[in-house]
């Protein structure tokens, strides 16, 4: 899929929801649990089954990035499914220790 | 991205917290994303939902009713006289008109706005439980926000749904906060600080109390009443805190981080500050209204170093300290040339929460969308920002350029002057010559020629005041800008 900042995602095995913070240049394959996810309004495939091997699925309000394709998504609804990009997990980016200016 | 996705997530994470509070009033999360959409219902067909009023629960919900009906928020300035409210709003069509206080609402109702009184559009909102699927559009207006205009006129910044969501999600972490924390809102709604407050906080998970109001007791008094962890405030406000706490002596230990900017600081204040609160984590924010607010910051770990005695932290006390990650920034030349580290020119900034759009205007970013901020100041070899003040108040006497700042500075440090303002005034001779405004503290008595002999022991005789005039006041915008161009045209119409 090729995906731009702003976007909308969610999962189709899961009640993830994630939004595009950072887009690749290039398509790429983004999934969660196993399966791809999905544009806003898309439904899911019937019998898309989720891969529980991919690990822990998306927390509300973490960051997930991949540097290689430099992409990063925002979890806006938590849900079970591990992220991965062409078949790699993303991974959480930690917090960043900024002194608050507000 | 939207900003009301902000709150969306905010509302699952922790939508039974209180979001928002204004006296004993208070809103959870959940009822601040409730009342935004039965909000949206009551600005329906309407082309932009304009603010005018002081801190309340009128602002949260004003801000994300106009995200959820897909308008921009508009937040005025209730100083603002009825006819200058009214040519302010015209543009922006159809808007329906938030206030607070009978007359403005009368004036404006016969000026033919749509307007509707803040303590209504609150209960409204309130009493729905309406709910919505968040607009996906991150490219619209979110905010139009005047700029303080000290000087030319207002116009107002067009910041974006993806400036603001840019902003928040590139400086904060979603539910970071101690669950205790709290922070005290006293910058009023129509400047950017408030609305970053707003954001950031919200985000975070602090509960935000709002001050209607700057007042040094009442801020004092909150902060002691609500247990209140962190606050941002400009340096006027910072000056009339120090006078209460010298005053009654008994600390704000709740406070854990004060975070101030806005104007320039006066290194007085600052060292004021830092004796009176030494256990609170000082932040300095530099930031415009077109960049979304805070661009750079200088952190407690300086501020500390610079207490403890640090030559090179205690030079560094009066930058703006370092650039977010998140933004770029290059100081330069009048051609558009980038300068190396420590030399002077124009500061230019870039970054996804860099908007740099006027409305009605042609934006200034260059082609490879830069913004110039219009500030003079130059970046050290460790890229500590020093802010020497805007590119239009630079005097050019006699071919050299010179910064009101630096002078001011030094004229601040007399233990008899309150306030001052330097300017630059028409000169045959030289082009422009330098004029100071002074504003003696109560029971002062000082002349002319003794201000000129402090200002030559610290300056070198091209940049003493040619001329030292005395005054009551100075104009100050309510964040604490020196209005410049009004100083320069009183001193004109004196002669």
């Amino acid at each position: 899929m090729k995906l731009r900042p702003g976007q909308k995602l969610h999962s189709a095995v899961s009640e993830a929801q994630l939004v595009v913070v950072k887009a690749p240049s290039d398509e790429v394959e983004i999934g969660c649990g196993g399966v791809p996810l999905l544009d806003d309004g898309q439904e899911a495939d019937a019998g898309a089954t989720l891969d529980e091997s991919l690990g822990e699925g998306p927390l509300l309000g973490k960051r997930y990035a991949d540097d290689e394709v430099g992409l990063e998504v925002l979890c806006t609804r938590p849900g079970a499914g591990g992220l991965t990009v062409d078949g790699r997990p993303l991974l959480v980016k930690g917090a960043k220790p900024l002194p608050s200016s507000d | 991205m939207n900003l009301l996705l902000l709150l969306d997530m905010a509302a699952a994470g922790r939508g039974d917290e209180v979001a928002v509070q204004s006296g004993d009033d208070r809103l959870t999360t959940g009822e601040l994303l409730a009342a935004a959409w039965t909000g949206a219902e009551v600005a329906a067909g309407a082309s932009a939902l304009a603010y005018v009023g002081t801190n309340g629960l009128a602002f949260p919900i004003g801000l994300f009713a106009a995200a959820a009906a897909g308008i921009p928020f508009v937040p005025l300035n209730y100083r603002l006289s009825d006819d200058q409210l009214h040519d302010l709003l015209v543009p922006l069509g159809d808007t329906l008109v938030v206030t607070e206080g009978e007359e403005v609402a009368t004036a404006l109702a016969a000026r033919g706005h749509r307007v509707l009184d803040a303590a209504s559009f609150v209960a409204t909102a309130r009493a729905g439980a309406s709910a919505g699927d968040v607009p996906a559009d991150g490219e619209g207006p979110a905010v139009l926000l005047y700029t303080s205009g000290t000087t030319s006129a207002p116009k107002a910044a067009v910041l974006r749904h993806r400036h603001l969501t840019s902003y928040v999600i590139g400086t904060v972490e979603f539910a970071a906060a101690d669950p205790d924390s709290a922070v005290l809102v006293s910058v009023p709604p129509y400047h950017v600080a408030g609305l970053a407050n707003l954001l950031s906080n919200l985000y975070l998970g602090r509960r935000i109390v709002y001050l209607r109001q700057f007042d040094a007791p009442g801020w004092v008094g909150a902060v002691r009443q609500e247990g209140i962890t962190n606050a941002m405030v400009v340096p006027t406000m910072l000056a009339r805190i120090c006078d209460v706490l010298d005053a009654d002596g008994a600390g704000l230990p709740s406070l854990r981080a004060l975070s101030y900017g806005g104007a320039r600081t006066p290194a007085t204040v600052l060292q004021r500050v830092m004796a009176l609160l030494p256990d609170v984590d000082l932040t300095n924010a530099y930031g415009l209204t077109e960049t979304s607010s805070t661009i750079a910051v200088l952190g407690p770990a300086d501020h500390r170093a610079a207490r403890d005695g640090d030559p090179v932290a205690t030079a560094r006390l009066s930058s703006a300290g370092q650039v977010l990650p998140t933004v770029e920034i290059e100081v330069r030349d009048p051609l558009g040339q980038p300068l190396p580290p420590g030399e002077l020119g124009e500061i230019w900034v870039r970054g996804e929460q860099v908007s740099g759009e006027y409305a009605g205007r042609e934006a200034p970013l260059d082609t490879d969308g830069w913004f110039p901020t219009r500030d003079r100041g130059s970046v050290d070899a460790d890229g500590y920002l020093f802010i020497e003040g805007r590119a239009d108040d630079t005097i050019i006497r006699g071919g050299e350029n010179i910064a009101p700042a630096e002078i001011e500075e030094v004229l601040l440090q007399h233990p008899d002057i309150a306030q001052c303002a330097v300017v630059g005034v028409p000169d045959d001779e030289w082009g422009q010559r330098i004029a100071a405004v002074v504003v003696l503290r109560p029971g002062a008595t000082l002349d002319a020629a003794e201000v000129q002999a402090f200002a030559r022991r610290s300056l070198r005789g091209s940049k003493t005041p040619e001329t030292v005039t005395f005054a009551e006041a100075l104009p100050f915008t309510e964040t604490g800008k020196l209005l410049r161009r009004v100083v320069q045209a009183d001193l004109l119409a004196i002669g």
